[in-house]
């Protein structure tokens, strides 16, 4: 590779790692953090943080270890809805200088304010308003909070789990008002889930286990193949 | 009636306007002539793509990627099925390797084609849309020759790809590739010294090498603005270490200089086009392992263990180990990434794709700030800017 601009050229003891192990150990030290919330899965290096100590370390990442982390790749978040808090926000964070990334992983919980990092990042103004259209995180000092991909108007944050995956309305243009009207969404058919699922090793079941009852008022597996 | 100031003048750009490049709807605050704020208002392409991969199979979930930015479909495919295969930690045969290379950089022309063609025909210059799409359609015919398909190809899988190439068509895309530069030369004879696409483009919508890296730019993009990063190089997938190539830069960051970036990106497709042909080895192209991949047709006429693997891959599809990868490729138009979140199931859990033209499009009002009206429509060009990447 060519070599780099001089402004960018990294400064500290980060360069010299060379394994995914080595990287775990300089981040450690670099974020203060104990190794253990360092995960690395496939080589690839998450580090697991609280949402109060977000800016700081993306602070730390993209100043003081040699402003190397210059690039947010990509923000993210995960609906999980079992579990409390419900979301993890995911930072992808690359270092053209140090050719490395790391993610930071953020549990927040529904009704917590996350806090927008715009001031480090410019990328993160569209990544967040869609973060807020998808998943319903709120971001404090965003300044222009609106919603992204969504229609205007639109009621919902369609990436979580509980949203249906056929959405709740639908448009269509109405000949006598002579506009584009909103109906609640009027599936012809049931949406159709088919869970292919099944143990590789083969039934678990005996026949003798089924009630014969069953068999006789539920055809559906047949139905299924049929389509 | 006494007021004497003038209101800015806010104007609809699009959503319907050929200098869009789709469906954008920009909203432009004018003092005169001069843009004071871009709003650019996307969605109006917005599928749910990433919600309906939470409810597909890996596999099905793959022809999803064509959809995204439908000008490179492949570059698309290849970042999910890198990503799956680093997650089941599957290995690739070298020869299915290099088809991906070589089609990944075939896609890298088609990207480039359209691109630079029709931010010609943004600022004025009509002929090399013309003359460009005649080269697109022989390359979309070797595409169609892989896969069956034109566009949307389906042809990456994880494990490989879907089929062998046909008899005959290396050396097609090899007598191709020979004629190629002179078509690059005829239109940088009508473009790179024209007086009227300079005085369009030079010194338009200029970013600094450290407002590209705070805007989330990547592929030719943050190369025109002086920094040799590209993933295929960097932190390269496939063979891409085993090929030479040059990573061209610019020096000026502005639209001129991206649009010298891409012509001299085509140029080292087409040897890396050369070195694959050359360096293609025979072999399997799809990996053996039936719990991922599928059986060989002929094998499931005799084997019942095939037809068992056959009937289980694409009704249940293969189970995915929980973790999560973000897995990144040179896409034509920058960085392409995969954020997959497997919870060991069929389906993912969660998959996110990162579009570079997701971010050039944010920029887009910082970059046209200040800036005539026109000026606007060579920067969106210049940016390469696809919906479907960016609805998603």
């Amino acid at each position: 590779m060519p070599s780099l601009p001089k402004h960018s050229l990294p400064k500290d003891s980060l360069r010299q790692a060379e394994t995914v192990e080595e990287w775990k150990q300089h981040f450690a030290v670099a974020l203060r953090k104990s190794t253990e919330d360092i995960t690395v899965f496939r080589g690839e290096l998450s580090v697991h943080i609280e949402l109060d100590q977000l800016i700081a370390v993306l602070t730390r990442l993209k100043d003081e270890t040699g402003g190397a982390f210059t690039q947010l790749s990509d923000i993210t978040a995960v609906d999980y809805p079992e579990r409390t808090p419900r979301f993890d926000l995911i930072y992808q964070l690359l270092s053209v200088t140090l050719n490395q990334r790391i993610r930071l992983v953020v549990p927040i919980a529904e009704d917590a304010v996350a806090p927008s990092v715009t001031a480090l990042f410019g990328c993160a103004d569209w990544a967040e308003r869609e973060i807020w259209d998808m998943f319903g995180i709120f971001f404090n000092d965003h300044g222009d909070l609106r919603r992204l991909l969504t229609d205007y108007g639109f009621e919902g944050h369609p990436l979580r789990k509980d949203f249906p995956l056929t959405g709740t309305v639908e448009v269509r243009y109405d000949d006598s008002e002579r506009r584009v009207v909103y109906e609640p969404v009027q599936l012809t058919q049931e949406y159709r889930d088919f869970d292919y699922e099944s143990p590789w090793e083969g039934a678990q079941t005996s026949m003798r286990q089924i009630d014969p009852s069953m068999i006789a008022h539920e055809p559906s597996s047949d139905e299924e193949q049929n389509d | 009636m006494t007021d004497p100031t003038i209101k800015p003048l806010t104007m609809n750009f699009g959503p319907q306007h050929p200098a869009a490049h789709g469906v954008l709807r920009l909203v432009l605050e004018m003092d005169g002539e001069v843009i004071e704020r871009a709003d650019p208002h996307i969605g109006l392409l917005h599928r749910g793509t990433e919600k309906l991969i939470e409810h597909k199979t890996y596999l099905q979930a793959l022809p999803y990627f064509d959809r995204l930015d439908y000008v490179s479909p492949m570059n698309q495919e290849h970042a999910f099925a890198l990503a799956i295969e680093k997650m089941l930690q599957v290995e690739v045969p070298r020869r299915a390797q290099f088809i991906r290379v070589l089609y990944c950089e075939i896609g890298r022309i088609l990207n480039h084609l359209l691109n630079l063609t029709t931010f010609a025909i943004d600022v004025g210059a009509m002929t090399p849309l013309l003359w460009g799409f005649e080269e697109r359609e022989h390359l979309m015919e070797f595409y169609e020759r892989a896969s069956g398909a034109r566009l949307h190809a389906a042809y990456f899988r994880p494990g490989g790809v879907h089929q062998d190439l046909p008899d005959g068509l290396l050396a097609d895309i090899d007598k191709w590739a020979e004629k190629f530069p002179a078509f690059i030369d005829d239109m940088e004879s009508l473009l790179t010294e024209n007086r009227i696409f300079k005085q369009r483009t030079v010194d338009i919508g200029i970013v600094t090498l450290d407002e590209a890296l705070d805007l989330g730019f990547t592929g030719p993009c943050i190369r025109a603005s002086g920094l040799p990063w590209d993933l295929r190089k960097t932190q390269p997938y496939d063979v891409y270490d085993e090929l030479e190539f040059d990573i061209p830069t610019g020096k000026t960051g502005d639209c001129y200089a991206r649009y010298l970036v891409r012509i001299e990106e085509m140029r080292q497709s087409i040897s890396i086009i050369h070195q694959c042909i050359a360096m293609m080895p025979s072999g399997p192209v799809m990996a053996d392992d039936h719990k991922v991949t599928p059986p060989k047709r002929d094998d499931m006429k005799t084997s019942m263990e095939a037809l068992i693997h056959h009937f289980k891959l694409y009704t249940e599809g293969f189970h995915v180990p929980a973790g999560s990868t973000y897995t990144a490729v040179e896409a034509p138009k920058g960085e392409f990434g995969v954020f997959l979140v497997a919870d060991g199931s069929n389906k993912p859990y969660r998959c996110k794709l990162r579009a570079p033209g997701f971010y050039f499009m944010a920029s887009m009002d910082q970059l046209s700030r200040g800036h005539m009206l026109a000026d606007s429509v060579a920067i969106l060009g210049s940016l390469d800017v696809v919906f479907g990447e960016i609805d998603r």
